[in-house]
């Protein structure tokens, strides 16, 4: 079943002035119910551009977007959160610093009921919350009253993607969410990752500078250039090949080396 | 001085209500709101106009709240709607309210002496009950006669209405709703990734700030006797100095814990300001000089006392390293001695 379509997309910054930039340029893409698609690309290729028109955050200029066939491409943000679950880049971004970990848990929970003048941790809620952290098995378990903004990079991350996961979206948007990682924790963070989607047979479209992960991870593979899509791989395919494989694709494609200054810097 | 005193927290816990008023934009919208300045006399204009007109007090101050309810709904749709800057919308309505008050009132000033206020009314129940002479007897006994206010009226009922808006901020902070509150003051991105409209929340915290500020104002002018269009004036930074005094004093680890600490903020302001009047040569005229010295004292002083006690602490260690290798050394030459 169709979960996410994007049809003929079309985004253009500051339009008609001389610093016009064409971020996205007719990408369509269709994510059915239970794909996990990495998305790879060099810098400014339009990856972010495409996950904030998915979430709601921009608008397209031409072209539809839809979830579960209803027509969402101008519904605003804060309304189609109810079926999207988001991970930033930046660890700062996806949490509220100054409020308790078991505060921005029940925030969370609000992504899908309706809030109201019940009491956002209630002792119910925080025994679930404990054990939901429990299982995720970061040391936060014990930790409900710490204040989110004391947490390492990589507990932030750990905890955005429990409250972007846990009341189980229907698409889960990642946007680096490891790239502000040192390595060790960004593996830690990635096998969380793969975890709560396969738990939850979560649909899903990851952004990912790591192209060895592009590899590993997901069922299909989309490669993006000047904001279009020019290469992609199903499961099959994607297995047989390496990093070296896609680089030459990318060389093949476009007459021009993948310059992304991140993944230059990893490899 | 004794009743000078009594006086200054009676009018710290009416304007301890403003100060959780402050409070509530300032630090948990993170939206430095200047409306206040307008909505403290718009509260007090309402109540007073309606008092004169014979409409029950109390009635008249629930109105005073809910005016000012609407202006800080205004601001925030100012903000949030029209996209104008935080401060720019807060002064915007500010100097608006002025025009606004001057036109609810009719003109500048409104006695009330000869009303009957919500203060009245109480404080007649209270005397019927003589509950007076029941405060006072066992304190007397213990010989702090002299100590004693003429009544315990307005600190007992004042009290117990700062006490209620208290614990129900607090409540509010801690829902659901509040949770989502307190995140678009502190993270208003992600916010929006939960499913919360920021505006309506920016709207409705701006509106509940500007109705305690407006439900203050109406005490004020009660507790006063007159409604006065220029009693707002800096109104704001009265506020902004009972949060950063209690906070300083007080501490704010938890939301009940600051709330209380903006509370007693605002009282310990008063009585700072009632002790400095009593200074030979202050003068009234003073007043607004005293405040902002008072402020920047609360700015200044708290971080100056903590790099203080951080410099101490270094030298405390730095002395103690400084042994530590006197001690070597003398340890070295005795082994090389006896070797
Ligand atoms: N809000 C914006 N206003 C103007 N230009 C923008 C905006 N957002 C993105 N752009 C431009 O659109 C293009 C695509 O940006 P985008 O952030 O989507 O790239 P990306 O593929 O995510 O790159 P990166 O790998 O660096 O994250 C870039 O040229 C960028 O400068
Ligand atoms: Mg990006």
């Amino acid at each position: 079943m169709k979960l996410l379509q994007l049809k003929q997309i079309e985004k253009v910054f500051y339009q008609g002035t001389p610093d016009e930039k064409k971020a996205i340029q007719g990408l369509s893409l269709t994510l059915n119910e239970g794909d996990f698609v990495t998305v790879i690309g060099s810098n400014g290729a339009g990856k972010s551009t495409l996950l904030n028109m998915v979430a709601g955050v921009l608008f397209p200029d031409e072209g539809m977007i839809s979830i579960d066939d209803k027509n969402v491409t101008f519904v605003p943000e804060h309304k189609r959160a109810k079926w999207i679950g988001r991970v930033f880049q930046d660890p700062m971004a996806g949490t509220a610093p100054n409020m308790s970990i078991e505060e921005n848990l029940a925030l969370a929970l609000g992504r899908t009921n309706k809030r109201g003048l019940r009491r956002g941790v209630s002792s119910n809620r925080k025994k679930e919350f404990q054990q939901t952290l429990t299982d995720l098995n970061v040391g936060l378990a014990n930790r409900l009253h710490t204040k989110v903004g004391l947490l390492s990079g990589g507990e932030r991350q750990a905890l955005s993607l429990l409250m972007a996961t846990f009341t189980e979206p229907r698409l889960l948007l990642l946007d680096e969410h490891t790239a502000a990682l040192d390595p060790a924790r960004a593996e830690h963070i990635t096998n969380i990752t793969q975890d709560v989607i396969r738990e939850n047979n979560l649909t899903t479209l990851m952004v990912t500078h790591d192209m060895e992960q592009a590899l590993q991870m997901g069922n299909r593979l989309v490669m993006m250039d000047e904001g279009q899509i020019i290469f992609e791989a199903n499961e099959e395919e994607k297995r047989q090949m390496s990093v070296q494989d896609l680089v030459e694709k990318f060389q093949q494609i476009r007459g021009k080396a993948l310059a992304d200054d991140k993944t230059l810097l990893h490899k | 001085m004794v009743s000078a005193l009594f006086g200054a927290m009676e009018s710290g816990l009416i304007y301890a209500i403003m100060a959780l008023g402050v409070y509530l934009t300032f630090r948990i919208l993170d939206f430095p709101d200047l409306t206040v300045d307008g909505s403290f006399v718009t509260g007090g204009a309402v109540t007073s106009v309606m008092i004169v007109s014979g409409i029950s007090p109390v009635l008249a101050t629930i109105a005073g709240g809910a005016a000012g309810f609407l202006a800080g709904c205004v601001t925030g749709l100012l903000h949030t709607k029209g996209k104008i800057n935080s401060l720019l919308a807060g002064i915007l309505m500010m100097i608006a309210l002025y025009s606004i008050n001057l036109r609810i009132m009719g003109r500048p000033n409104i006695p009330l002496l000869n009303e009957t206020t919500a203060l009245n009314q109480g404080r007649s129940l209270w005397d019927a009950m003589q509950l007076d002479s029941i405060i006072s007897s066992p304190l007397k006994a213990i010989g702090l006669s002299s100590f004693l206010p003429t009544s315990f009226f307005i600190l007992v009922s004042i009290g117990i209405v700062v006490i209620i808006v208290k614990k129900a901020l607090d409540w509010f902070l801690h829902t659901d709703n509040g949770l989502a509150l307190r995140a678009t003051g502190d993270n208003a991105k992600m916010v929006k990734s939960f499913s919360a409209n920021t505006s309506n929340y920016v709207i409705f915290g701006l509106g509940l700030s500007n109705a305690l500020v407006a439900f203050s104002g109406s005490l004020i002018v009660q507790y006063n006797g007159f409604a006065d269009v220029g009693l707002g004036i800096g109104m704001i930074i009265v506020g902004l100095a009972s949060v950063i005094i209690g906070e300083g004093i007080f501490g704010k680890k938890s939301i009940a814990r600051t709330t209380l600490a903006v509370v007693l903020g605002a009282i310990v302001y008063r009585v700072i300001l009632a002790v400095a009047m009593q200074l030979e040569f202050v003068k009234a005229s003073d007043l607004k000089l005293i405040t902002a010295i008072i402020v920047t004292g609360a700015l200044v002083l708290p971080n100056m006392w903590s790099s203080w006690r951080e410099r101490s602490e270094r030298m405390k260690k730095q002395k103690a390293m400084q042994q530590s290798l006197d001690e070597e050394r003398r340890n070295e030459v005795a082994t090389a001695q006896t070797d």
